[in-house]
């Protein structure tokens, strides 16, 4: 009797084996995934690293060079392969989308969420789902038939370029920046909105001075993943910017990105050329950065939990 | 806890049966019945076409068609990941090809013109202008007989077969400043025609009443042309396989190299059927002129 019981104390319940199986599968899921992500990072950085390594490419030529022709050796006997024309490219509208997008989506955000949270919820909330589910490729195609020629009628030129670039990637990150930022303000705690109101401010006092500051990290994260995205995009962009590797010399001349470079120049290489593994490059500076994009994210996000 | 075991039984199912359905349907070679041809997007119509009709006429066999750019057709026939590798230029010209290790079979030639927008007023230019345009030495049309207007270049990609072979026939070498591009020809003609000043290059079959083709030393961009190479502007279109393509892949080559597609799918897709031509080039350019006259 006492020998059944101890064999029965002693062997594992159902409840233990489940939870034994189930901590194994999350295990091994993790597993895949991390193992999946380094090798992504491992292949990207072995290709692009060989245009310095085994074509002894020198980086600091790639990342400030202005010509783009791979194809070409230049008079010191280096292939012409300058990065500077699509990486300023990325920043410049990158930077100018995020500046546009910002106070829209801010703006939005303090609406639905500060102003008139019931119709905010009723109607703009599916408005922003919405627009955050349609294909950059539609992004892209209306950018060609609608944003370039009338850019090209108002300025002139071919209306390709940074400005219509800015114009689809605008539209394109404002519904993240937008559902980011009334995330941030949603978690500002209801009672420093009533303490505020009880000290007698106005609503835009309380708006202004209190919801707002406790939502700076908050906001300031939106505001990075946004342009995290639009340093990524690469199909609605290569439509409309009319990749030129030029350095941009105006907001209507056509200029070029580090994506629109990659998905227009992989189909006509051959694997393992100079000419590819300067791609690859590319790629790796567009790793890099996603990668800074995230710890910044990271940063802002520490900093914001510390002050409160 | 019932209800669990049923789904996972049914979850298992489900997996074995869909393991079970790839496993039966998996890309198999018995007796060499499929091929892949991969490759330039400008001969992919016209493989496709003709891989449907070969497959209808000997069934059991499949032509997987696939484009990705005359790099891609050339690195991945080099590779054996396919059978057949398509491109617009020679595997002399691509770097990082060993072409002594590839088989050529031309299948069609295409012509190439340059197409400006209609309201620059051009028809006409001489290749030392047309040089001079996509040299940047001329800004403005006017400075070489149209209207005044700023000339606006559009590039196909780096690499692109149509941008090389423009380059080293049409503008003899030279190359294009820094312009647009864009990666492929239906783009091309359809920013050519809304931008004003502006010119680019196509091939003949995409020309249309929205762009102007250009003329070139007073020859008309016309297949006639071509075929005695008095518009120098053309590339063959090839269809590369290893040194010892398997049976099938020579077969489909041999079907679309035949009097049957030439005269039919060949023309009629906008090509130039080899058997038209009057002359023949070598990777290195030189022109040799075929002694018999086609029948």
């Amino acid at each position: 009797m006492n020998n059944k019981l101890q064999k029965q104390l002693l062997k594992r319940s159902k409840a233990s084996k489940l939870e034994r199986f189930g901590k194994t599968i999350s295990f091994l899921a993790l597993m895949l995934i991390t193992v999946t992500v380094f090798a992504i990072i491992i292949f990207v950085a072995s290709k692009g690293l060989s245009t310095f390594f085994s074509n002894h490419v020198n980086v600091i030529d790639f990342l400030t060079g202005k010509d783009w022709n791979p194809n070409v050796t230049n008079s010191k006997g280096q292939p012409e392969v300058g990065a500077l024309p699509m990486i300023s490219g990325s920043f410049v509208v990158t930077i100018l989308s995020a500046l546009l997008a910002t106070p829209f989506a801010i703006g939005t955000a303090i609406f639905m969420n500060e102003i008139s949270p019931h119709r905010g919820a009723k109607i703009l909330q599916p408005v922003i789902e919405l627009l955050v589910g349609i294909p950059s490729v539609v992004y892209g195609f209306i950018g060609l038939t609608v944003v370039v020629p009338a850019i090209r009628s108002v300025f002139g030129g071919s209306g390709f370029g940074i400005l219509a670039g800015t114009f689809v990637l605008f539209v394109m990150i404002l519904p993240t920046v937008t559902s980011m930022s009334v995330d941030a303000l949603r978690s500002v705690p209801r009672y420093y909105r009533e303490a505020a109101l009880a000290l007698g401010a106005t609503q835009w006092q309380t708006i202004y001075k209190v919801v707002l500051r406790a939502a700076t990290p908050g906001m300031l994260t939106a505001i990075v993943f946004g342009m995290a995205r639009a340093f990524g995009e690469a199909l609605a962009v290569q439509m409309v910017i009319g990749n030129a590797a030029l350095l941009p010399t105006s907001l209507v001349s056509p200029a070029s990105t580090l994506t629109s470079v990659l998905t227009t120049g992989i189909g006509n290489t051959v694997m393992g050329s100079l000419q590819n593994n300067a791609l690859w490059s590319l790629a790796l500076v567009l790793l890099i950065m996603s990668l800074i994009f995230n710890l910044v994210i990271r940063l802002i996000g520490r900093k914001g939990a510390m002050s409160k | 806890m019932r209800k669990k075991r049923w789904l996972e039984c049914l979850l298992l199912v489900g997996l074995v049966i869909l393991g079970g359905w790839a496993y039966q349907t998996r890309q198999v070679n018995k007796a060499n019945m499929t091929i892949t041809a991969v490759g330039s997007t400008a001969l992919q119509p016209l493989v496709e076409a003709a891989g449907e009709d070969y497959a209808t006429h000997r069934l059991g066999t499949f032509i997987n068609v696939q484009g990705g750019g005359s790099g891609t057709g050339l690195s991945q026939v080099q590779e054996g990941a396919v059978d057949i590798g398509n491109a617009d230029v020679f595997a002399e010209e691509q770097k990082g090809i060993k072409a002594d290790r590839l088989k050529d079979h031309r299948v069609a030639v295409v012509g190439i013109t340059p197409i400006v927008n209609p309201a620059t007023g051009i028809a006409h230019l001489t290749t030392a202008q047309l040089i001079d345009v996509f040299t940047g030495k001329v800004h403005n049309w006017s400075q070489v007989g149209g209207k005044n207007q700023k000339i606006v270049i559009l590039n196909r990609a780096q690499g692109s077969g149509t941008r090389a072979t423009f380059e080293r026939f049409g503008l003899k070498n030279h190359r294009s400043i820094a312009a647009q591009e864009q990666d492929s020809s239906g783009m091309v003609r359809q920013i050519v025609a809304t931008t004003p000043g502006s010119i680019s290059y196509v091939g003949f079959s995409y020309v249309d009443k929205s762009v102007r083709a250009v003329s070139l030393n007073g020859v008309q961009p016309i297949n006639q042309n071509v075929e005695n190479n008095q518009w120098p502007i053309w590339s063959y279109e090839h269809m590369y396989t290893g040194k010892h393509p398997q049976q099938l892949a020579q077969q489909f080559i041999k079907y679309v190299q035949s009097r049957k597609i030439q005269n039919t799918l060949v023309r009629r897709l906008g090509y130039i059927s080899m058997a038209d031509m009057e002359v023949t080039r070598d990777g290195q350019g030189k022109v040799h002129k075929l002694e018999v006259s086609h029948e």
